[in-house]
């Protein structure tokens, strides 16, 4: 899929755009800036929580890695437009392997030994829409939605 | 990552005075708190009240906090803020951990 055909059009629409270094600090001091745009945005105080955690995951999960061997840098672009929000993500990293999403399958919640990771994937795809992934040009893409109200998505 | 506690009663009273639990804190976080837990009360209450956001790192620092006390001890959450609750909800998280809209006042005073 080449870029160009799903990447929303640079200009007006877009609202924040930022680029990072690629480690855990970053990350941090970039969704606090997401954080404060998303004021901006017009979605509910719900909507911008769940708005930073797929943020959140995605950015983490290219430090991890996309960038688990190398050092590099992310993009981030934010768009709103009629109460959504879209998500661009950009990293020169490595790619997904086998080229795709992981599934993000729910851990099991065992009481007597629940999990401690693997919740990442599971949260970008239960909270977003329209998520899709693809490798061009050496650099992966992530892209997403999220809903006004994505409490909605939740219970269906 | 600031940690403050309190012993009341039969409980540890873990105030956690960041407003976020993520990957760039929650190594941090497991340290400072597997310190803390040395303290022999039977119950851990973490306040949760100051913290605005927790990632999937955080949330895996939390569980990782319930396993260090071991089966004879429980760890309970007080004051989740939305964003919180929405992670423990949608991972199920709530339904392992006692979790309290507020820290709990613990044995009355008899006198």
């Amino acid at each position: 899929m080449p870029a160009e055909s799903t990447r929303p059009a640079a200009g007006m629409g877009e609202q924040l755009r930022l680029t990072i270094p690629a480690d855990a600090q970053a990350v941090r001091l970039a969704l606090q800036a997401a954080s404060d745009s998303l004021l901006q945005s017009g979605l509910t105080t719900d909507a911008r929580g769940t708005a930073e955690i797929v943020i959140a995951e995605a950015l983490n999960n290219i430090v991890e890695h996309a960038y688990a061997s190398t050092e590099g840098e992310i993009e981030l672009s934010l768009i709103y437009e009629n109460g959504k929000l879209t998500v661009l993500v950009t990293d020169g990293g490595t790619a997904m392997p086998g080229g795709r999403m992981p599934e993000g399958l729910m851990p099991e919640p065992d009481p007597v030994d629940p999990p401690e990771g693997g919740f990442g994937w599971f949260m970008i795809r239960s909270l977003s829409q329209d998520l899709r992934y693809f490798r061009s040009e050496g650099r992966n893409h992530l892209f997403f939605r999220l809903d006004a109200d994505p409490e909605q998505k939740q219970s269906a | 990552m600031d940690l403050q506690t309190t012993a009341r009663d039969d409980m540890l009273i873990v105030t956690a005075m960041e407003d976020r639990i993520d990957a760039a804190g929650a190594i941090q976080f497991k340290d400072r708190m597997r310190a803390l837990v040395q303290h022999p009360a039977p119950r851990v209450v973490l306040d949760l009240s100051r913290v605005r956001f927790l990632d999937s790192s955080g949330l895996g620092a939390v569980v990782a906090v319930m396993k260090l006390l071991g089966p004879g001890r429980k760890l309970e959450l007080a004051g989740l803020t939305p964003t919180v609750q929405k992670v423990f909800r949608l991972t199920r998280m709530d339904s392992v951990f006692v979790i309290h809209a507020e820290v709990p006042e613990g044995l009355r005073d008899a006198g």
